[in-house]
Formats: C-alpha cells, sequence, structure tokens
C-alpha cells in the first residue's frame, strides 16, 4: 500500500518534500512609522524635512519612512562627535569606557530575537541566518571590543596608542547590524566617536542600534547615526573635521573615496568588493567540499563581500562534484526569509536584482551554460534562484567582475601551479577557499593565495577575533582581532 | 713622464640585477657649490616598467625565501657598505656633507641595516596571532609582504634615508622600484654595486634616477606596484600620488622621519606598515561545546 499525505496524496519519495510552513512571529517587534536621525543622544528630525521608505524586499511592503539626512545635520552629528571625543568621552577611564560597550553587547542579546526578525524583514536575508549569524556576531564584536579599552598598550609593544578622534563609517546593506557592530565597537574600544551611515535600503536595525546605545546611556554624542543615501555619505567623507572613514562596500565606491580624501591627512579602512575563488582538489572531503561552495556562494543570497564565487574543480572529480553541487542546489529552499526552513531569501532591493539579471544575460551571451534552482518564485518581491554557470573562461565577466548575488562560477583545473596562478589572477584579494585532506597542500595554496582571509576546508566563518580584511583591490586595514584596533589609533 | 689620465665614472640605474643605461639616453649634471658632481643617468617611462617587472618577477622567490635567509642577506649588505665605507665617505663630502658627518651617516647606516635584518624572522612572532574563536576551528593570522614597492626616498639624507627607506621594505619580502635623491645621487649608485654583490636576487631592490618630476607619476600610474612609500612627508607628490594611487588602490605610506638618527626610526612598525594580514581558517573536528567545524 502506497503511503499517503494529509491531502490524500501518494507520498512520492523520488522527488522534493514541501516542507510545512515555519514561518517565525513579528507579533513582538516594534517598527515605528517614522524613523529620526540620531545625534548628540537624541533622536532629530532632518533639516530638510525629508523621509524615505524602507521596504520589506520579500514582498515590496512598506515598513518605515527614514529620514534624510544632509550636509548640515551630518555637520550637526560630526559636531557632536567632536565635542564628546573632546569631552566626556576622552576623559573616563578605558576601564569604565568598555563597560559601556559590554552594555551594548548585552542589549543586543537581549533583543536578539526582534533584532534578528527586523534585519529579516528589512533585509530580504533569511531568518535562520538573522538569528544565528548575524545578530549573535554583532553583539560578540561589542563584548570582545569591550575587554580591549584598558588593554591597548598590550596590543601594540612599545608603543603609547592615542585614539584618532571622530570617525566618520558607511556601511553596506548585506549585514546592516553586524557591519554597524564591526565598525562601532573597535572604535569606541579605541576611545574615538562615530558617525556612521547605514545603508539605505537598511536602516531599521541600526536605528534600533540606536536606541539601545541610548539605553545603554551612553554619553551624548559618542555614537551618532544619521541615515539617508549616496549624499549623506560623501557629506561625511567630505566633512573636514572627520579624522578617519571606514567605508564597506563595492571597489568602485571605495575609489571614489579615496580620490575624495586625498588631499586631506584622512586615515581610511576600507572594505570592498571580492571575487573569491573556491578550489576543490581531487582528494577533499567532497560532500564537505559541495556543503562548503554552497555555503560559499549562496550564503545570504550570495550578498558577502567574501562570496565565493569562482569555483575551480580538478578535472578528475568534475562530474561527480558538479552532480553533487546540481543536486545540492535543488534541494535548496527558497521563499519566504521569516521561514525558519528558507535557505534563500530575497534579494536585497529591486536595483540589486536588475545588476544580478544584467550578469546572467551577459553570461549567457558569452557562452557559458545556466544552471538554476528550478522553483515557484514568489509573484511579489525580488527573488534570484540560486545559479550555477559552467563553461566558464578566465575572461568571462561572470569570472572576473563581482556580482553580489547567487550566481557561481564553475572553472576546472589540473594542476596546483595553474590553480593557483587562476586563483590570484584577479585584481581583487579578500578570500580563498581550498578544498584537500592533505595537510601539506593545505599550506601550500594557503600561503599562496593573495587575500586576506582564507578557508581551508571551511568557508564563510567570521568570529571578532579573526581579523578580516583584502589584499589589493579587496581595500586595506583589517577588522577584527588585535589587529582591527589599529585602524582606529595613532601608534 | 705625463701625469696618470683619471678613470672617470659611468653612473648608470640598477634594474634586474643589471647595470643598463638608462633608455632615455639621456642625462642631467647635479651641481654641488656650482660644480657638477657626475653625469647621471635621466630615467623614463621605460626605465620605471622595465623596474617594475624585475621587481614584480623577483617577488615570488624573495618573499618564498626563508626570512632566515632574507635576515642574512641584510646582514650581508651592512658587511658590504662596511666594505665601502672610505668610498661612501667621500661620496658624501663631495655631495656637500663635513668628514665627520659623513662618518657618522656611514656608521648608523651600516647599523641600521643591522636592526632591520633582526627583523626578517621576529615580525611574523610578535605580530602574527592565533585567533581564540568561538567556534570549532583553529584560526591564526600572519603578516605578508605586500609586492611591490615604489619608493620615492630622502632627498636631503641620501645614504642613510636611503637605506632607512629600503630595508624596512625589503625585509619582509617586498621587492622595490626606489627613486634616489635627485640631487645627491652618488650613494644611491654606489649602494647599487653594494646590493649586486650581497646576494641580494636581482630585481628586489631596482634603483633609478633621475628628474622626480618626470618619474614618480609614472611610478604612482603603475597598476602593478601594490604600495608607495613617499619618505618626506612634506613632499610636492603627496597629493598627486594619493590621486594616481587609486586606480589599483596601492599603499600610500608617508614616512615620519623628522630625524633619521633618532632610535624612533628603528622600529618594526614600517615594516608592518608595507605587510598584509592574512587569516587561515581551519576545521578541529570537535572541540567541546560544540560540533564539527567544518
Amino acid at each position: 500500500m502506497k503511503q499517503k499525505n494529509s491531502k490524500g496524496e501518494a507520498l512520492k519519495f523520488s522527488g522534493k518534500w514541501d516542507l510545512a510552513p515555519a514561518p517565525e512571529s513579528t507579533d513582538h517587534i516594534e517598527i515605528k512609522k517614522e524613523y529620526q536621525l540620531f545625534i548628540n543622544g537624541k533622536f532629530y528630525k532632518p533639516s530638510s524635512g525629508k523621509y524615505f521608505p524602507s521596504i520589506n524586499p520579500a514582498n515590496e511592503k512598506h515598513l518605515s519612512m527614514i529620514a534624510e539626512a544632509n550636509e548640515k545635520d551630518v555637520d550637526r552629528a560630526v559636531k557632536a562627535a567632536r565635542k564628546a571625543f573632546d569631552g566626556t568621552w576622552s576623559k573616563i577611564s578605558a576601564k569604565e569606557r568598555g563597560k559601556y560597550i559590554y552594555r551594548i553587547a548585552r542589549l543586543i542579546q537581549e533583543k536578539a530575537r526582534e533584532l534578528a526578525v527586523i534585519e529579516s524583514l528589512d533585509g530580504g536575508k533569511p531568518i535562520r541566518e538573522a538569528r544565528d549569524i548575524d545578530v549573535p556576531i554583532a553583539a560578540a564584536h561589542f563584548f570582545y571590543y569591550a575587554g580591549w579599552t584598558d588593554k591597548l598598550k598590550y596590543a601594540f609593544p612599545n608603543q603609547s596608542p592615542k585614539a584618532v578622534g571622530v570617525a566618520g563609517q558607511v556601511i553596506p546593506w548585506n549585514f546592516p547590524l553586524m557591519m554597524a557592530a564591526w565598525k562601532i565597537a573597535p572604535a569606541l574600544a579605541t576611545g574615538n566617536t562615530v558617525v556612521l551611515k547605514p545603508a539605505e535600503t537598511t536602516s531599521l536595525t541600526a536605528l534600533k542600534l540606536a536606541e539601545i546605545i541610548q539605553e545603554a546611556d551612553l554619553p551624548p554624542g559618542v555614537v551618532n547615526i544619521v541615515t539617508g543615501a549616496g549624499a549623506t555619505g560623501a557629506a561625511i567623507v567630505n566633512h573636514s573635521d572627520v579624522d578617519k572613514i571606514a567605508f564597506t562596500g563595492s571597489t568602485g565606491v571605495g575609489k571614489v573615496i579615496m580620490k575624495a580624501i586625498a588631499g586631506t591627512e584622512k586615515k581610511s579602512t576600507m572594505e570592498l568588493g571580492g571575487k573569491a575563488a573556491n578550489i576543490i582538489f581531487e582528494d577533499a572531503p567532497l560532500d564537505q567540499a559541495v556543503e562548503g561552495v554552497i555555503n560559499g556562494i549562496y550564503f545570504n543570497q550570495g550578498h558577502v563581500c567574501c562570496a565565493g564565487s569562482r569555483l575551480f574543480i580538478q578535472e578528475s572529480v568534475y562530474d561527480v562534484v558538479l552532480r553533487k553541487l546540481k543536486d545540492r542546489i535543488q534541494a535548496l529552499v527558497l521563499g519566504d526569509p521569516l521561514d525558519k526552513n528558507t535557505d534563500i531569501g530575497a534579494i536585497n532591493s529591486k536595483e540589486q536584482l536588475a545588476t544580478i539579471n544584467k550578469y546572467l544575460k551577459i553570461g549567457q551571451k558569452e557562452g557559458a551554460d545556466m544552471f538554476q534552482l528550478s522553483c515557484d518564485i514568489p509573484k511579489k518581491g525580488f527573488w534570484c534562484p540560486p545559479t550555477l554557470f559552467t563553461n566558464v573562461s578566465q575572461s568571462h565577466a561572470i569570472a572576473k567582475e563581482e556580482i553580489f548575488g547567487p550566481v557561481l562560477a564553475v572553472q576546472t583545473f589540473r594542476t596546483i601551479d595553474e590553480v593557483i596562478t587562476k586563483a590570484n589572477n584577479t585584481p581583487f584579494g579578500l578570500s580563498a577557499g581550498v578544498w584537500t585532506d592533505k595537510g601539506s597542500k593545505i599550506f601550500n595554496l594557503t600561503s599562496q593565495m593573495r587575500a586576506g582571509v582564507v578557508w581551508a576546508n571551511t568557508y564563510n566563518k567570521f568570529d571578532p577575533t579573526s581579523p578580516f580584511g583584502g589584499y589589493k583591490e579587496s581595500g586595506h586595514g583589517r577588522e577584527g582581532g588585535l589587529h582591527g584596533l589599529l585602524p582606529y589609533l595613532n601608534i | 713622464m705625463s701625469e696618470r689620465i683619471n678613470v672617470l665614472k659611468t653612473y648608470k640605474i640598477f634594474i634586474g640585477g643589471k647595470f643598463p643605461r638608462t633608455e632615455s639616453g639621456r642625462y642631467y649634471q647635479p651641481k654641488v657649490n656650482g660644480s657638477p658632481i657626475g653625469n647621471i643617468c635621466l630615467s623614463s617611462r621605460k626605465d620605471v616598467r622595465n623596474a617594475v617587472v624585475a621587481a614584480r618577477s623577483a617577488f615570488e622567490k624573495w618573499s618564498g625565501a626563508t626570512a632566515y635567509n632574507r635576515s642574512q642577506i641584510l646582514y650581508r649588505i651592512a658587511e658590504m657598505i662596511e666594505g665601502r665605507k672610505a668610498q661612501f665617505i667621500e661620496e658624501l663630502i663631495i655631495q656637500g656633507e663635513t668628514k665627520k658627518a659623513a662618518e657618522k651617516e656611514v656608521d648608523t647606516t651600516i647599523d641600521r641595516v643591522i636592526y632591520f635584518a633582526g627583523w626578517a624572522d621576529k615580525i611574523n612572532q610578535v605580530f602574527g596571532s592565533v585567533n581564540p574563536v568561538a567556534t570549532s576551528h583553529f584560526n591564526f593570522s600572519m603578516l605578508e609582504p605586500t609586492g611591490v614597492v615604489g619608493v620615492v626616498s630622502s632627498e636631503s639624507s641620501s645614504l642613510l634615508g636611503l637605506i632607512s627607506s629600503i630595508c624596512p621594505i625589503i625585509v619582509s619580502g617586498n621587492t622595490c622600484v626606489v627613486f634616489i635623491s635627485e640631487s645627491k645621487p652618488l650613494c644611491g649608485v654606489t649602494l647599487s654595486e653594494v646590493l649586486a654583490t650581497s646576494d641580494v636576487p636581482g630585481g628586489v631592490v631596482n634603483i633609478l634616477t633621475g628628474k622626480r618630476k618626470e618619474t614618480v607619476p609614472h611610478l604612482g600610474k603603475h597598476m602593478d606596484v601594490n604600495a608607495i612609500y613617499l619618505a618626506d612627508s612634506a613632499s610636492e607628490f603627496k597629493e598627486s600620488l594619493r590621486l594616481d594611487a587609486v586606480d589599483n588602490l596601492k599603499r600610500i605610506v608617508v614616512g615620519k622621519e623628522s630625524d633619521l638618527y633618532s632610535n624612533k626610526f628603528e622600529n618594526p612598525y614600517i615594516v608592518t606598515s608595507f605587510m598584509e594580514t592574512k587569516t587561515t581558517w581551519h576545521p578541529i573536528e570537535i572541540i567541546s561545546g560544540s560540533g564539527s567545524g567544518y
């Protein structure tokens, strides 16, 4: 007798089983109708009176109105930050400074669920990732750096490190809260004050963080959060009283910023784009490697600067790895980001979806073969199924340029020297992955990759103690770990 | 009996371990107190490009050499300068120094090479780290050389300033293309002869002479140069180099050498400013409380 499901249909063991919906509740979260600018410890209306909408990219529903900061507002924020830097923040002891930062970490942990849900709603990422990665790592960053405040002399032997001053920080939309934590935590730990601008499509968790900072009772002006688009960011970068720029985003915008500050003595940290090689050798644990490749490129819909977007498979195992990869892609669940079963959420914005679709067209036009997860695409919202290209050559745009979406370009290789050359043949140098069971081969590869983060037999792992940042055109400076203190200090 | 005719020196540039004439076929005559001190090559854009190619070709071998080996080679440079002390002193005097100042400069130069030679196998012990991540992974950070570094060395300190630029750059495995002092080029050219006989592989240090206004922009715009060291913080090239550097995001390091004789100049942070931090992760099968790190 055939097994029947609740609807009386025969169960098919050969196909994919649909999972029962497991949506995360949104009852407990609070999103205001309108958000103001966080300056000098208080929320202010923007001087222009202008607001822009933030929507849920999974269903295009309106979430809130966000204040748009102009030059005048940014100037006000920088003045508040300067006043705090010259006054309260440099007068309190390092130990007390640390305790404020610990408070922030604890408050994030307390509000973890609300933050995770809002992150998922506002940005389109699966709740599983927001809940297990974004929010815990954000809290961990504050907790880790809080402990450094009174120990800086041990980090820089024989030096007397001093805070740089006012840090202007501009962050992207792919990990909104986590990026805010990566920026604010080390800046505060080293005694700086900050003016931070979140990305315009994902302002909500940064504004929640502003509420947390208010609740933690930080001295006014130590952290200022101004919302807006490119013009707001430019106002921060070009403000003459900002001592340091910390930027995470595209290499293109990073270059614009570096040009803008060339005539000044502003310090800078640039965390820019990537086009990481993920290399599978024939002696790799193949199932684990396939999991790592999936996580490497489809994590957060591929909106990851260190995404493993170039896969190199050794020819002898090409067929088997490709089959496993396609099977695994077919098992991915695309849909409601708030559903706990969802693997692939929504693309962050209409604009980003257009960029990704442009590359899908280019890829096919250049002669590569496209494979995609076949699944139902929700009617509303911005979606791109996980995509894989084969028959790709080094010169193809999809193998050279950062797409910032769930698009994997697969190439093959025969020898170690060949794959090292191919992997390093890029102006980027943010990250790389290597899969092999042979220890000496791992060290050979990891030491020859010209990249700032190298994952061997794993991929896309992050930790506050672990320095992150690129070689070459992927930027300069490190975030995380002891090395992440230096960009905020004069030694 | 007629007096012996002196053999005059042809000053050449130093690229890939060889001493070519400049491609430009031109020279200039820097003057001290109104009299020329030599016919010096006016390097061209093509010379800059050849030098960068030589530096890039040398990078893999030099950065792949053991730290112990690089340390010994730097020490060897010091030995070779010691052997040519008299020549360096004489050249410094020709360039306008007093004998006493020249002697002090050469002595400090030798000691400075030895200071940096010692860092080769210590940088990663002091500045690398093992990072206690909260997942089941072994995670460590090490410093690696940035790559090909362009150097616009001190205009006023033609030997000590020059060596204080080169040594912290090459000790970690970088290779470099160096513009030496335009007005006082003698010691720099002689230093290239020292380097050629110190077991420094060809291409690790490339030395160019000439008019900085003509050549520095070519270095700044070159897409295969990873970093630039500008020794003089008041240099006229600071902003233009920073702008030129944007195209491939070169790291621009501006010197803080207010006093080259001060102990402050002898610190490892100038070495690390030409290095990149690489962090490597590997799973640990199980550590208590967490699952496998794959």
